[in-house]
């Protein structure tokens, strides 16, 4: 179809509707609140999206419904922003000027010491108490993982979190609750499904009207840089400096982010982030679950995606593991053409992916289980949340009646320089008893498929002996034994 | 002040030992707080970003700036010759740590050069064009590798001496000998080191800095400049966390700006990213301990002889200081009867370690303690029962390695008291049952003592002033030596002035630190913020005070003890007068309203070439109980448990000392646990960003957490209001983490062997632990001896 087109983007801020034209392709959202709009409520603590001091809302429309998400200013770009509404602290109080719930509990549990965390920590709180009316200790938690405080231990803030949700959001308290039908009615008309281009000295940003116009503005600039969640490009921005420009930003894009569910398995859209995809994965592959909340922060989370985790083919990705082990498959497209391919056959060798220029990946699908299948994944960093993997390791297993094992797929990251399946140790399991012994000569053909490297995160010695001591920690649940540590083992079920 | 508001007779609001929220709260959490960064920049403002050598240790054979002076928006490039004063900001004075580095860089990431740019975009990109030359030298950066090597101490060692080691070794019935590695700590303030500096004229320059030390970045910035103090004005509100990292590591920053600014005479700004922070800036020291311990039977310690080796980098900084801290602190709670300890402050190709919360303390008593832990596990016993074996106490076992006397013991009831709240003997038994049917989970429970000794061991920086403003309509300007960094010392000193005054906390303004206000202070660090500024504000109250009563007792004719200051208001004969109305009054009579207070820490004293004296003029105390579960599989654990009982005497802000204490401890925790400093072998830190380095998150912090105060202990010492330092003690309440964590490892072999768990004690390292034991075990079964033997 034909596009309209346009040369600036349009959103809104706080109260206020923006137009921009002519930014750099790497202008990030912090630098422009910062510097452009001297909003200095939203601090820089780490410029890497692990701190969360720079931590805003952005509102989106998803499906007709307008919903709010954590994000880290520092690492979105600006050109992203197209159609939302971006809240920072200085809008988070209350329609009359007082302290909201959030920051009234913060300053009454004495949630703040030095205060520098204490904008992005309140931006946390504040999306956690619209969204979830009475949240556990686990929800605070995982609420918080990617918002770093270093001097008051934590204590107060889950007490103010819990605190503040006496005060239910409304109209009178809450300026996006009252605003609600207004952003929803101006966030839907700037949505007008055109392309935009900015252009700027240091390069082109494209933001695709459609799928088509994504999959054509691809094959028109096959070196561009595309970008979903920004979690990984971010960085190369902030900390690499490196020059990333064609852009063109996917993030946005309703057909990239469908998700489908059938007897067969389960369909995510490349543009699916970690959050919106747990719902869905979680009830298919319940033994996902800890690791999905394990993988960044929310904010990460809510901005990354899988096909993003996919496409850039880091070692130490966290959904390849068990995506391979579950025998996953991508598709990809070029122009109007697509291929699929087994995910083992995506990762060629460490920073190179069998992706074509001018070519995306679309979507991944994941096989369901068949019913008598044995499934976990482990992931094994030194902070148990909001870290990178040293290893993450996903067994699956198949027996017959006889409790002969008739497929096993075992993949790691972090022990290759790819996300790799362990065929020595499958090869051991393959028509052998499940069994203690099995296990024994499976964890020794570990040796024969992995040598990994030493480094900061763990050294290679930790990574084989914890490697094979996971396939003990498989055995061991598959004959329903609890072998793991869990901080609040009543909501794991649920 | 809000003069609507109808003020109390009966009691003020906000005085000495009631909670009240930070004085910054509400700005904190409306994002209306600002730090140097969020500061408008006045026009023509510049941006500074330093250039860092890519070597560990190199001679610099050629400097080639050009590309970077060519780069868009640059207006200057400075080197260390650029310098106008002296190239030197070392804080010891051993000349030892350039501004900039000239012919040779000392550690991997040290600052070469500062571009100074339109933007500070422009100047970081430019930053990266620098084509430096070097012909490469060998380097070092592990401890124990410094010591075979050789390496040059960077500043000279102490040695704590009392009786007869040698004999008291040679006759204790039972010995062990045993090395403890300690990691260090990076600081992960939220707020990066910033600096922001603006030209005034001749000589004069003030500089915004987030740092503890305004006078001491005012004396470097005058140093560098080839100036004097009086032409430098230091200002801090507030900074976005220290805890020892903006001690002296601010001044390198400040004085770039500063050199920037005065020959560009325009304004310039350095802030570096949190990358080049971690890695320009010192960090908490790591050490290793090699400890010598004689014991009996009974578990009582007869002699320890141990030294203390630590990574201080390529200069001094306040290596001395810290180490010598370290040994204060290895004998914990402990009496030694015969005892040698020795540091050994080491060179290392590595950034110059510095301040960090406890200053070497933690390091200390983390040593000693192991040396306990060693002991019980020899003897087959409780750890506990080995800790109160050897508490101070008694006539003949109160003299520390330094010879002053433990005089306001109370541990022994802290402990007492903390055993029995926190059922620890019970709970430590369902454990040691739970581990017997557990072959994977297995936990841990373990409780630790703190002594911490409070005073700088530089007896000269235990001082402070204070400048209080009454105005004519009644309200208050403090300002004092110190800095807020969060701890919420500004709250408290404004308390201490409310109670004085005898007016409603809100009557009180709190002021931006600024050096031009009061001179000469000390670094707002070893805990003794509140102790020093306190009794300084307080004493410019009390100057206040009597002028205002003199002046009271003359006009009204009464006797001066008839002149009384009563919740907003004074009493004067049967007169009430409302605090304002009477001060206009005093105003009016012309009466001074301002003064300036003095404070200097009393009876103490420190011969450092002997060893003796009194350092410390009294000691904090505390105790917590730790639980944890760890997985012998992969070595993850968790803190299921903690229980806290500590002595802040009597608190002047329950709240805020709950909150050090909870913020410390689980600060120490990842000191312990996952934070970790790992170097290459090219010297290069690996772990300089969140993303590598992992301090704690809300879901590890303990999973159940009761903190006290001991709310029946009094400060015997006349300190401010009878209350104690908070900052630094709690720090190392969480040595019970790790103790617990070694219970669970210990439990492979029946608790028969040390688990001699260092730190940090990572997953790996407590796996890596596990299997040692595992080995021992198996190695005994193997021939058939009876348990295992270490």
């Amino acid at each position: 179809m034909a596009h309209t087109h346009r040369t600036s983007i349009r959103f809104r801020l706080n109260d206020q509707t923006v137009e921009l034209a002519g930014f750099a392709p790497d202008l990030t959202l912090l630098d422009w609140l910062r510097l452009d709009r001297r909003l200095t409520g939203t601090k820089e603590g780490c410029a890497e999206g692990d701190c969360g001091a720079c931590t805003v809302l952005v509102g989106r429309i998803d499906n007709g419904l307008l919903s709010y998400e954590t994000v880290n200013a520092c690492i979105r770009l600006v050109g992203s922003l197209d159609a939302t509404h971006v809240v920072t602290v200085e809008h988070l109080n209350r329609p009359d000027g007082g302290l909201s719930a959030v920051q009234q509990a913060m300053v009454d549990n004495h949630g703040s010491q030095c205060g520098f965390c204490t904008p992005g920590i309140v931006a946390s709180l504040h999306a956690l108490w619209l969204a979830e009316p009475n949240p556990s200790e686990a929800d605070i938690e995982r609420q918080l993982q990617g918002n770093l405080c270093r001097c008051t231990g934590y204590e107060p803030i889950v007490k103010a979190a819990i605190a503040a949700a006496a005060t239910i959001p409304d109209a009178d308290n809450d300026r996006l609750v009252a605003a609600y039908d207004a952003t929803t009615e101006a966030l839907t008309e700037m949505a007008d499904g055109a392309r935009v281009t900015i252009e700027h000295e240091r390069g082109t940003t494209f933001v695709p009207g459609d799928l088509d116009d994504l999959a054509a503005l691809c094959e028109a600039h096959p070196k561009a840089t595309i970008v979903a969640g920004s979690t990984d490009v971010g960085l190369w921005v902030t900390k690499h400096m490196r020059d990333i420009a064609p852009v063109i930003h996917i993030g946005h894009l309703e057909e990239l982010k469908q998700i489908s569910i059938d007897d067969a398995g389960i369909t995510l859209g490349a543009g699916v982030s970690y959050t919106s995809a747990r719902g869905a994965l979680v009830a298919v592959f319940p033994q996902m679950a800890e690791l999905w909340d394990r993988i960044g922060g929310e904010q990460v989370r809510n901005m990354g995606t899988v096909g993003g985790n996919i496409a850039n083919g880091s070692p130490i990705g966290d959904t390849p593991p068990p995506l391979i082990a579950l025998g996953a498959s991508v598709t990809l497209r070029k122009g109007g053409s697509h291929r699929t391919l087994p995910l083992a056959d995506f990762f060629i060798e460490y920073g190179k992916q069998d992706r074509q220029p001018g070519e995306f990946v679309e979507s991944i699908f994941v096989p369901a289980l068949a019913e008598d299948a044995f499934f976990a994944v482990y992931k094994i960093s030194k902070r148990r949340d909001e870290d990178i993997s040293a290893l993450c390791g996903a067994f699956h297993v198949i027996t017959d009646a006889e409790g002969m094992v008739t497929s096993a797929r075992i993949a790691f990251g972090g022990m290759a320089g790819t996300p790799k399946r362990a065929a020595s140790a499958e090869a051991a399991l393959t028509g052998q008893p499940w069994s203690w012994d099995t296990i024994q000569a499976a964890r020794l053909a570990l040796a024969d498929d992995y040598q990994p490297l030493s480094d900061w995160r763990a050294s290679a010695q930790y990574r084989m002996l914890t490697a094979q001591n996971l396939m003990i920690r498989f055995f061991l649940e598959t004959c329903g034994a609890p072998v793991r540590i869990e901080r609040h083992p009543a909501l794991a079920e649920a | 002040m809000d003069t609507s508001t109808p003020r109390s007779r009966t009691e003020i609001s906000g005085g000495a030992h009631v909670s009240r929220k930070h004085d910054s709260a509400h700005k904190h959490v409306t994002g209306s707080a600002d730090y140097i960064d969020d500061m408008p920049e006045p026009a023509g403002t510049l941006h500074g970003y330093l250039g860092l050598t890519d070597r560990a240790h190199a001679r610099i054979t050629a400097l080639d700036l050009d590309a970077v002076r060519a780069c868009e928006g640059v207006v200057a490039v400075l080197t260390g010759a650029d310098v106008p004063g002296s190239n030197d900001i070392s804080p010891s004075g051993r000349n030892d740590e350039p501004v900039l580095a000239t012919g040779k860089v000392l550690f991997h990431g040290q600052p070469v050069f500062a571009v100074i740019a339109e933007t500070r975009e422009l100047a970081r990109r430019a930053a990266k064009r620098a084509v430096i030359t070097y012909e490469d030298l060998p380097h070092v950066t592990d401890v124990r590798a410094a010591m075979d090597a050789n390496y040059p101490l960077v500043t000279d060692p102490l040695k704590l001496e009392r009786g007869d080691i040698e004999a008291g070794l040679a006759a204790a019935p039972l010995r062990l000998k045993g090395e403890m590695r300690i990691g260090g700590q990076d600081h992960f303030y939220l707020e990066g080191h910033i600096a922001f500096a603006i030209p005034g004229e001749d000589d004069e320059v003030t500089v915004w800095s987030s740092t503890q030390h305004p006078s001491e970045v005012q004396h470097m910035v005058a140093h560098a400049l080839g100036t004097v103090s009086n032409a430098v004005t230091v200002q801090v509100r507030r900074m976005g966390g220290g805890f020892g990292g903006k001690e002296t590591q601010s001044n390198q920053f400040a004085a770039i700006a500063a050199i920037a600014a005065k020959k560009l005479n325009r304004p310039v700004k350095i802030r570096p990213d949190r990358d080049d922070d971690m890695i320009i800036t010192g960090k908490r020291h790591d050490f290793v301990v090699d400890y010598d311990v004689g014991y009996d039977e009974s578990g009582v310690i007869h002699a320890v002889d141990a030294s203390f080796a630590a990574r201080c980098g390529f200069s001094s900084d306040l290596s001395g200081p810290v180490t010598d801290r370290a040994l204060f602190h290895a004998d914990n709670c402990y009496f030694y009867q015969d005892v040698r300890l020795v540091s050994k402050p080491m060179m290392t190709n590595t950034v110059s370690n510095t301040a960090f919360r406890g200053f070497g303390g933690p390091q200390g008593m983390l040593g000693g303690e192991r040396m306990i832990e060693e002991v019980a596990y020899a003897l087959g016993r409780d750890p506990l029962e080995i800790r109160k074996a050897n508490f101070y106490g008694g006539e003949t076992r109160n003299m520390t390695p330094y010879h002053q006397t433990v005089e306001d013991n109370i541990i022994g009831r802290i402990v007492e008291e903390l055993e029995t709240s926190s059922d620890y003997q019970a709970r430590r038994a369902e454990i040691i049952d739970f581990n017997e049917n557990s072959p994977v989970i297995r936990r841990g429970i373990a409780l630790t003592p703190v002594k911490f000794g409070i005073s700088f061991t530089a007896t000269w920086y235990n001082q402070a002033g204070a400048l209080v403003h009454v105005y004519q309509d009644g309200s208050i300007h403090l300002n004092h030596g110190g800095t807020e960094m969060g701890q919420g010392l500004n709250t408290k000193v404004a308390q201490v002035l409310a109670e004085e005054f005898q007016v409603d906390l809100d009557t009180i303004r709190i002021t931006a630190t600024t050096t031009g206000k009061v001179p000469n202070t000390s670094a707002t660090a070893a805990s003794s913020g509140t102790d020093l500024n306190g009794m300084a504000a307080a004493n410019a109250a009390q100057q206040i005070k009597t002028r205002l009563v003199a002046f009271a007792s003359e006009k009204f004719s009464v006797p001066a003890e008839q002149v009384e200051f009563i919740p907003n208001h004074v009493r004067i004969g049967n007169e009430l007068m409302a605090f304002g109305d009477f001060i206009k009054l005093a105003y009016q009579a012309r009466i001074q309203l301002s003064a300036a207070g003095f404070y200097k820490t009393p009876d103490i004293h420190w011969d450092r070439a002997s060893g003796k004296g009194r350092p410390f003029y009294y000691f904090a105390y505390g105790a917590a109980v730790s639980e944890v579960s760890v997985d012998t599989l992969t070595g993850e654990y968790q803190v299921d448990r903690v229980d806290v009982l500590h002595d802040t005497g009597r608190s002047l802000n329950p709240a805020l000392d709950i909150g050090q204490i909870e913020g410390a401890f689980v600060q120490g925790m990842g000191w312990l646990t996952t934070e970790e400093l790992w170097w290459d072998d090219k010297g290069r830190l690996r772990t300089h960003a969140p993303s590598t380095y992992k301090i704690p998150l809300a879901s590890d912090r303990p999973k159940i957490f009761n903190v006290k105060l001991a709310d029946w202990a009094e400060n015997r010492e006349p300190t401010i209001r009878r209350s104690k330092a908070v900052g630094e003690p709690p720090f190392m309440l969480p040595i019970s983490v790790l103790e617990a964590l070694g219970m669970a490892v210990a439990s492979i072999a029946d608790y028969q062997v040390s688990p001699r768990l260092d730190a940090p004690a990572t997953p790996e390292r407590v796996l890596m632990a596990v299997e040692r034991l595992k080995a021992l075990v198996a190695d005994a079964e193997m021939s058939g001896e009876d348990g295992a033997d270490a």
